[in-house]
Formats: structure tokens, C-alpha cells, sequence
């Protein structure tokens, strides 16, 4: 009851935070609207689909990727500026949870990225993004997204808590995710790509994530024709890459956390 | 040094803390006490060890060596029985620069157990008491220093902890919101609370606290009341302003003081220590006015805490260096 109260008292202090700074914000949303109007009509006018389909209707999901893979860097930053900030001396001299600080941020970080998603499929509709599979199909493509969106903030906490102060955390953070986000089938179908990177992005969780929600949206998904494992099952990839990342991660967080708030 | 009160009687107590950061020694072996209801002042000047030893008593940082007991846990092996007993004002705020004052307080009183409602009832009376109710629902960056030390003090009273450490309270407050603290902090004991202070303000320890521990270089170096304290200087000072300097003046002077007497550089003023204060104006007046040598101005000091700490330190305090 105690540890739910704190994160919960955390999450709504976390999200306070977000409404409140404006670049967070609008990292969730201007930036994918914008995303989305760029990249379709921009990159959408020379991309051909190898097999068919419209550039808006493959690059929902992929904008999805794009916008919930970078925008976890939101974890980063917000935890190392807890850390080298005062307030978490205060957290620490409280009766509380400690483990709170960690999963108030990573709850508030998934409504965020719910918010996000929630804009880049507005956009998407109002230009003729459409889900095919109906409702409950569509909704379980996005939670495979915030399943996944989910477990990277605790890959990002990781960074956020040994990085040195927030800027240092957002640059290793884009560095890390743009690529991340980028070297997949999010935008581009893979087929024309030079081999090493085909290779890359067949493995790549974001690839089995984006094709994941491609299925179950009924979009058009050019991987289905890959042979990769990942590419041939995207459901049960994604949800094992998650689950992995999650396991991974999630103690890592909380052991670097513990160390790093001990002196 | 005084013995400590031990036992039943301490609510804060700390035997032989030893804490090493890499080569720098910030706690030497301190030992401290403080009994129930009262203020320990802990006395010294910057890097003395006291924001370390605050750090170590609420649980914040682990010593090396030693034992701590608050409210009668040990702070290494059981923190969060500490913590429920503690309140802390920290000397660099430790409040969130995106929350409005209100919110901190709210927020700081759920995570220490109370109810939404009470959470928020307990930072409507506190903003009130702080006089920040005007200030409560603006966001604590447009905060003034005063403002936030006051926010910073009232956070620690959100759960209405019996045990309180306040870690230099008044640094960087002017003069009058200083005289207010004060108030303030008298009040909390006046409530029951127990409370460690400390501060490099000689003037602060000796009006506030019961019972002051003078730290220096990671360990206490003397304990005890004010007036005990001062009862440990060899005695008062003689300070002369002559209207001429004269060189026969140290000589008039010297059958009355206990020591050297030390001469300014225009010659013109003498100071000197004195074993009794009693009469002594009369008498060097007289002496010097026969020798011929014109006065402008005798004073006899009775030791301060300063004098007690330079006697103690073989350095002067902060105000000291400050006014010197």
C-alpha cells in the first residue's frame, strides 16, 4: 500500500514536471505531429512499397518508433536532473519507498508515451492513416509499442543515473536512440539497404516492434517477406525483446539507483 | 571536555563517527549528545564536518566508523525507523524547482504518511506559519533566497517530527529574516521537539542553543553550555586608545595585565589580556594619566563565544575573519 501511494505520489509529480517545461512537452507533442506531416509528405512522395500499400498507411507504425523510441530519453534526463538537483536528498530522508523515484518516473514516462501515440494517430487519421483489423486489434498494436516504450525507460534510467547531469544524458541518449529508432524498417522498407544493415535491422527490436503493430494494424508490412526469425513471428519477437529488456534493465536501474544514492 | 549525557536521556547521540572521502577526513572520531526537548548548537567553521555529521545522523550518509543512534535507532541499521522520527532543512535546498511551494509540502507529507486531505491541511498551516501563504502557489524557482530557507524549514516540519536537524538555517539570510528564524526555531522546542543546529555564527549558537558542541577539523574539540564555555577563556581583554602614541604606554599597562601586550601599528592602541575586569578602568586610567600618557578610550571585554572559539581553534571564527 505504502510503496503504491509513493509511486503514485511520484508519477503526478513527474507528469506536473512535463506539463510544466515546455521542450518536454513539446518533445510529445509538436514533435510528432510534425514528424508525421514530414516524413509522409516529404520522404513518403519518393519511397515505393514492395508490395504495395500507401506511405501513410505504412508509416503510422513507424512513426510510432520513431517518436515513443526517442522521446524515452525523457527518462534520462529527468532522472539525472533529480539526482544532481536537492530534491532527492529530500527523498531519501523520507520514510518513503525508495524504489518509487525509479518506477513514478517510468509510470509517468508510459502516460506520456501514451499522450504521444495518442497524437501520432490523430495525425495520422486526419491524413488517411486507417487500421484495418478493428478495435481490438489496433489497441493491441499499441500496447506492444508501450510495452516496449516501457521497458527502454528503464534502459534509459540506466543512463540517466550514471550519466553526469542531464545535457550529457540527452546526448548520449540521442546518439544511442536515433540510431536505434532509424536502422529499422520505421521509415523505409529494408529490401534496397546494403547488406551489413539489412542484417541489422532484421534483428533489430524496433523492426520486430513496427512490424508487430503493422499486423495488427492491417497496414502494409514489406518485412512479413523477410526471412529472419524476428521478421517472421513480430508479435512474440516484440514481446520477448520487451520482457528481455525489462529484465535486464529494470534491476540494473534499481541497483545503479542504490548506489548511487549511497555515501 | 564535559561528559555527554548518554543513555535514555540522548535523542541524538553519536560515539567516535569517523567518515573518509578519499584522503579528506571530514569526521574524526565526533561524539555528540543531545537530550530530549532541547537544542545542541554544533559550532565550526566551514568544512569543520558538521554538514557530514548531519548527513550521517539522518541517514543520508554512512560512516566509516562509529555508532548513531536518533530517537533511540541506530542510523546504519535501521534508517527507516530514523526517518519516520526526523525532520531535515538541508543547507542546499532540497525542493522541487518545478513544484509550487503548496505542492512541495503536499507532496512532502504524503511520501511522509499522511493522508491527501491531511498532507494538504498540514501545507495550508505551514505556508500560513512561514508567511508564505501570498508565495504558496507560485513555482519555488521564482522563490528569493528567504523565501526558500523558510520553505526549506517548513518542509521539515511537515510530519511533525520530534527529532530536527536544521543544518545551518540562517547562512545567506539577512539580518532581520535571521532575527525571524530564530523565532521560529525556539518555537519548534517550545513544542517538544529535540533539535540539532548547526552554524558557523557564534552569536546563533549562543542564543539559541542549550548545549553546544565546538567542531573543528571532523571532531569536537569542546562542549557545553554557553557560559561554560566562556568560563574556559583565560579571562576578559583590555583594549586602550591612547590620544598619542607613546612608547612608555606598554610598560604603565604591564602590572595590570596577564600576558603580552600587543600594540597597533599607529601606536596608538594597546590590547592586552586581563585576569579580572573588576575596576581595571579606574586603575589603568589613573596609572597611565601619572605617567603622563594622554587616554582617549578604555574598554574591558568580556570573552565572547569568539574569543572561546580562538582559544579553542587557535583560529578565529568566520565572524571574526569577516570583521577583521
Amino acid at each position: 500500500m505504502r510503496a503504491l501511494r509513493d509511486v503514485a505520489v511520484l508519477t503526478g509529480r513527474n507528469l506536473m514536471h512535463i506539463r510544466r517545461e515546455p521542450l518536454q512537452l513539446s518533445d510529445v507533442t509538436v514533435q510528432p505531429v510534425l514528424f508525421t506531416l514530414l516524413f509522409v509528405y516529404v520522404f513518403g512522395s519518393g519511397v515505393v512499397l514492395p508490395g504495395g500499400g500507401t506511405y501513410v498507411e505504412f508509416a503510422v507504425a513507424g512513426l510510432l518508433a520513431l517518436n515513443l523510441t526517442t522521446s524515452s530519453m525523457g527518462t534520462a534526463v529527468g532522472l539525472s536532473t533529480d539526482l544532481n538537483g536537492g530534491v532527492i536528498d529530500r527523498f531519501r530522508t523520507l520514510p518513503m519507498w525508495k524504489p518509487s523515484v525509479l518506477v513514478g518516473r517510468s509510470l509517468a514516462d508510459l502516460l506520456t508515451a501514451v499522450l504521444c501515440s495518442t497524437i501520432v494517430a490523430v495525425t495520422g487519421y486526419a491524413i488517411g492513416w486507417r487500421p484495418e483489423n478493428g478495435f481490438v486489434s489496433m489497441l493491441a498494436g499499441f500496447g506492444v509499442f508501450l510495452l516496449f516504450t516501457y521497458a527502454l525507460c528503464w534502459a534509459c534510467a540506466c543512463l540517466g543515473i550514471l550519466s553526469k547531469g542531464p545535457e550529457s544524458a540527452q546526448g548520449i541518449g540521442l546518439v544511442i536512440l536515433f540510431p536505434l529508432a532509424m536502422v529499422s524498417n520505421a521509415l523505409v522498407p529494408t529490401q534496397h539497404m546494403p547488406a551489413v544493415l539489412q542484417t541489422i535491422t532484421e534483428w533489430n527490436p524496433v523492426s520486430a516492434v513496427t512490424a508487430a503493430a503493422r499486423d495488427l494494424f492491417g497496414n502494409p508490412n514489406p518485412s512479413a517477406t523477410i526471412d529472419a526469425w524476428p521478421m517472421q513471428h513480430p508479435v512474440v519477437a516484440s514481446l520477448l525483446w520487451s520482457v528481455a529488456i525489462l529484465a535486464v534493465f529494470a534491476p540494473l536501474a534499481t541497483l545503479l539507483y542504490r548506489r548511487r544514492t549511497t555515501d | 571536555m564535559a561528559s555527554l549525557p548518554t543513555g535514555k536521556d540522548a535523542v541524538i547521540e553519536a560515539h567516535g563517527l569517523v567518515k573518509r572521502f578519499g584522503e579528506t577526513v571530514a569526521l574524526d572520531g565526533l561524539s555528540l549528545a543531545a537530550p530530549a526537548g532541547s537544542i545542541l548548537g554544533v559550532l565550526g567553521p566551514n568544512g569543520a564536518g558538521k554538514t557530514t555529521a548531519v548527513r550521517v545522523l539522518t541517514t543520508l550518509t554512512i560512516p566509516d566508523g562509529g555508532t548513531a543512534r536518533v530517537a533511540g535507532h541506530d542510523v546504519v541499521r535501521d534508517p527507516a525507523a530514523v526517518q519516520r522520527a526526523i525532520g531535515v532543512t538541508a543547507q542546499d535546498a532540497t525542493l522541487d524547482e518545478v513544484l509550487t511551494g503548496r505542492q512541495n509540502l503536499t507532496m512532502i507529507g504524503r511520501l511522509g504518511g499522511l493522508r491527501r486531505a491531511d498532507a494538504k491541511a498540514r501545507a495550508k498551516e505551514l505556508l500560513e506559519r512561514f508567511d508564505l501563504v501570498d508565495a504558496g502557489d507560485r513555482l519555488l524557482r521564482e522563490y528569493s533566497g528567504g523565501m526558500r530557507r523558510r520553505l526549506d524549514l517548513a518542509a521539515g516540519l511537515v510530519t511533525r517530527p520530534p527529532v530536527l536537524f536544521l543544518d545551518e538555517p540562517t547562512t545567506g539570510l539577512d539580518p532581520t529574516s535571521r532575527v525571524r528564524m530564530w523565532g521560529v526555531i525556539r518555537e519548534l522546542v517550545a513544542d517538544g521537539a529535540t533539535l540539532l543546529l548547526t552554524t558557523q555564527y557564534l552569536d546563533e549558537a549562543d542564543e539559541l542553543a542549550d548545549r553546544i558542541v565546538v567542531v573543528d577539523h571532523g571532531r569536537a574539540i569542546a562542549d557545553g553550555t554557553a557560559a561554560e564555555l566562556k568560563a574556559q577563556t583565560p579571562g576578559a581583554r583590555l583594549e586602550v586608545t591612547l590620544t598619542q602614541p607613546n612608547a612608555g604606554a606598554p610598560g604603565a599597562l604591564a602590572p595590570f595585565v596577564a600576558g603580552g601586550v600587543d600594540l597597533s601599528h599607529d601606536g596608538r592602541r594597546l590590547r592586552a589580556p586581563v585576569t579580572s575586569g573588576a575596576g581595571l578602568a579606574t586603575t589603568v586610567v589613573r596609572a597611565l594619566d601619572a605617567a603622563g600618557i594622554a587616554v582617549d578610550d578604555v574598554q574591558v571585554h568580556a570573552p565572547s563565544l569568539d574569543d572561546v572559539f580562538f582559544a579553542l581553534t587557535g583560529h578565529a571564527s568566520e565572524t571574526l575573519e569577516a570583521a577583521a
